[in-house]
């Protein structure tokens, strides 16, 4: 077991590396620091000393060893937009982004999994149909279009819900919610709702399958031989095996709600990460890429490790090789 | 002498007629699947209706959007010509700008499937070679393909899409027009080639064993031919649903890009522009600026995810 988590390890790390490396060449990009931090009569004896006290004059991969350090330390500089500390920034956006995509998960598991069981138990009637069509609709809906239709019925045409922004939050040691206010439910619920609309219709459809799958199992038939009642045999046989992959599939999802948070913010004008990092492309403002970057593909990094990791703990015929033999008598 | 595939039984059974290509399509089972199946016929149509309204935009659209010298702004926030104040030289309204709407959905329609099958085919050229090199000559390509592959495919295309554009952006920070396409066809192109790699070289690993593949070497035949002559034509299959189904999934990532403001130049009519720019007059309750593009964003999109999921299942008989 333990080389195999070495193993994976290093390979998270390599990856946070080349992604580092992106991040680091990037900063090549916006020109030399120096001319913006001393003035126009500066000498070229000062404006070396200053490039020496830098670390620019030492070799490039002397330099990404610095970026690297600094990045662990979370310091990715100044945004060249706001003039702010970019850590400062991103502390600041990260609850309204997280708190989007928890509720967003929430919703999609709570409808997801009743809706597939539904489609899957009933499978032959025509209400089950519609939701399998309905669900293909919203597996082929662009996000940003879901969000406005749903802005134009529910803010413009019935003006039930507010369209942009977090309303009212509270502050808790450094982390503001919005999620302790009947305002702030108010303004999160349209966004969620979007975020969460395409992986509910993706997770529907899988517990549908997997659902169908477990139906059709010798342990389904034995149970019905035996003559448990319908109730017993769906719930407590079907669907606690049907469950185990969805379970997973849905940790892997909230890595992907957080990445499609970037569309969603946009449209409804939520304060969160994503819609930092939209601005940030647009200027554009390097700082602030590279910190999201770098940040995106650690959350992506750590969610497909603990997965892996999970696998490997629940069911020994995923472990590797290596591991495989030494566990074997 | 033919080497072609005699260890695949269905192919041999089959034993397509020979002639030209259209006429071996017109006799063989893809064709009949597709006659009877209704949801094929109804989603090839409206795709057929989209490529050519696209094809024939500058002939088919009663004004030039590009045109700014017969922009007036008097006719600016028009609504469709079956409403009270529409008119009738504007079919679908006008948009902030006094643009025509039908003229400038056909143009955003072209440049949106511009975009969109340029990138599928740049992505499937440059996955199908490395995919048959990494599966046919193993190694070091097939070692760094596969843990490439492995990191991107974790990552969601959109988001990776969007990276490669916002670094592409800072690269060429006042990238206009033409480069502005390059960047966007180029960030959609490396989102996906991965996915057409790992899947043809799966199939390649499974073919180079192949009876036919070890006849080719022997009588002495150069591997380059060998690869394009005999095994590409085996590998396809996947490859031609994969490529169907990411058109639309190009279409809608394009379209996203634009409507964030980071895909083609916002001045150019695309499906996602035109609803970027509607949405500022949702509110004002002019949603036609809207509604129409975003109505044949969906159409598109789920036409060809109908077509793609029907090729799927009749290229797979199993699944019948």
């Amino acid at each position: 077991m333990l080389p195999f988590i070495l193993r994976r390890l290093a390979q998270a790390v390599l990856v946070m590396l080349v992604v580092g490396m992106g991040a680091f060449w990037l900063f090549q990009y916006v020109g030399d620091p120096v001319s913006n931090l001393v003035g126009q009569d500066a000498t070229a004896a000062q404006r070396a000393q200053l490039h020496a006290e830098l670390g620019l004059d030492k070799p490039v991969p002397v330099q990404f060893a610095r970026f690297v350090g600094h990045a662990l330390a979370g310091d990715f500089g100044i945004s060249l937009r706001q003039g702010r500390e970019v850590s400062a920034l991103i502390a600041e956006r990260l609850p309204a982004t997280l708190e989007l995509a928890v509720v967003a998960a929430f919703i999609s598991v709570a409808a997801g999994v009743p809706l597939g069981v539904y489609a899957a138990l009933r499978r032959r009637r025509w209400d089950a149909k519609a939701v399998m069509a309905v669900s293909l609709l919203g597996v082929s809906l662009p996000t940003f279009l879901v969000g406005i239709v749903l802005i134009e019925v529910f803010s413009v045409l019935l003006g039930w819900l507010p369209s942009f922004g977090r309303g009212a939050t509270v502050q808790m040691g450094g982390w503001s919610t919005g999620l302790l206010t009947v305002d702030g439910w108010r303004h999160v619920l349209l966004p969620a709702v979007t975020l969460a609309i395409y992986q509910l219709a993706l997770l529907m459809r899988l517990v549908r399958a997997e659902m169908l799958e477990a139906l059709r199992s010798d342990y389904v038939k034995f149970a019905r031989a035996r003559g448990l009642p319908d109730r017993v045999v769906h719930f407590g046989h079907a669907l606690r095996n049907a469950l185990m992959p969805v379970l997973t599939i849905s940790g892997l999802q909230l890595g992907s709600l957080i990445a499609f948070s970037v569309i969603t913010e946009t449209v409804f004008a939520w304060p969160g990460m994503g819609s930092l990092f939209i601005q940030a492309v647009q200027f554009p403002d390097v700082p602030v890429m590279a910190a999201y970057l770098c940040f995106i593909a650690l959350v992506f990094v750590v969610i497909n490790l603990v997965v892996d990791l999970l696998y490997a703990i629940v069911d020994p015929r995923l472990r590797p090789h290596g591991a495989r033999t030494r566990g074997a008598p | 002498m033919t080497l072609r595939a005699p260890s695949t039984p269905e192919r041999a059974a089959a034993s397509p007629p020979r002639g030209p290509r259209w006429k071996r399509w017109w006799a063989s089972d893809l064709r009949h699947e597709f006659v009877r199946s209704p949801t094929a016929l109804i989603a090839a149509a409206i795709a057929l209706l989209c490529v050519i309204g696209a094809l024939l935009a500058p002939w088919l659209a009663p004004h030039d959007p590009s045109d700014l010298a017969h922009l007036d702004l008097a006719d600016s926030h028009l609504p469709p010509a079956w409403m009270a104040d529409g008119r009738a030289t504007y079919p679908l309204g006008t948009d902030d700008q006094g643009r025509d709407m039908l003229s400038a959905l056909l143009h955003g329609l072209r440049i949106s499937l511009m975009v969109g099958l340029s990138s599928v085919a740049l992505s499937v050229a440059i996955g199908v070679t490395t995919g048959l090199v990494a599966g046919f000559a193993g190694g070091v390509v097939d070692a760094a393909l596969m843990r490439l592959s492995d990191v991107m495919l974790s990552f969601p295309p959109i988001l990776i899409a969007l990276l490669i554009d916002g670094v592409g952006r800072t690269i060429f920070p006042h990238a206009r027009d033409l480069l502005a396409f390059g960047v966007l066809v180029l960030a959609l192109t490396l989102t996906e080639w991965v996915r057409y790699a790992r899947t043809v070289r799966g199939s390649t690993l499974v073919e180079r064993h192949k009876d036919y593949v070890q006849a080719a070497r022997l009588v002495g035949m150069r591997p380059w031919r060998l690869l394009r002559r005999h095994v590409l034509p085996n590998v396809l299959g996947p490859v031609l649903v994969l490529a169907t189904i990411q058109v639309g999934q190009a279409i809608v990532t394009e379209a996203t890009l634009s409507f964030l403001g980071i895909g083609v130049p916002p001045t150019t009519p695309s499906l996602g522009t035109l609803i970027r720019i509607g949405n500022d007059f949702l509110y004002a309750g002019e949603w036609w600026i809207t509604v129409f593009p975003a109505a044949a964003l969906v159409l598109v999109a789920l036409s060809v995810n109908l077509l793609g999921d029907w090729l799927r299942d009749a290229l797979n008989p199993r699944l019948r």
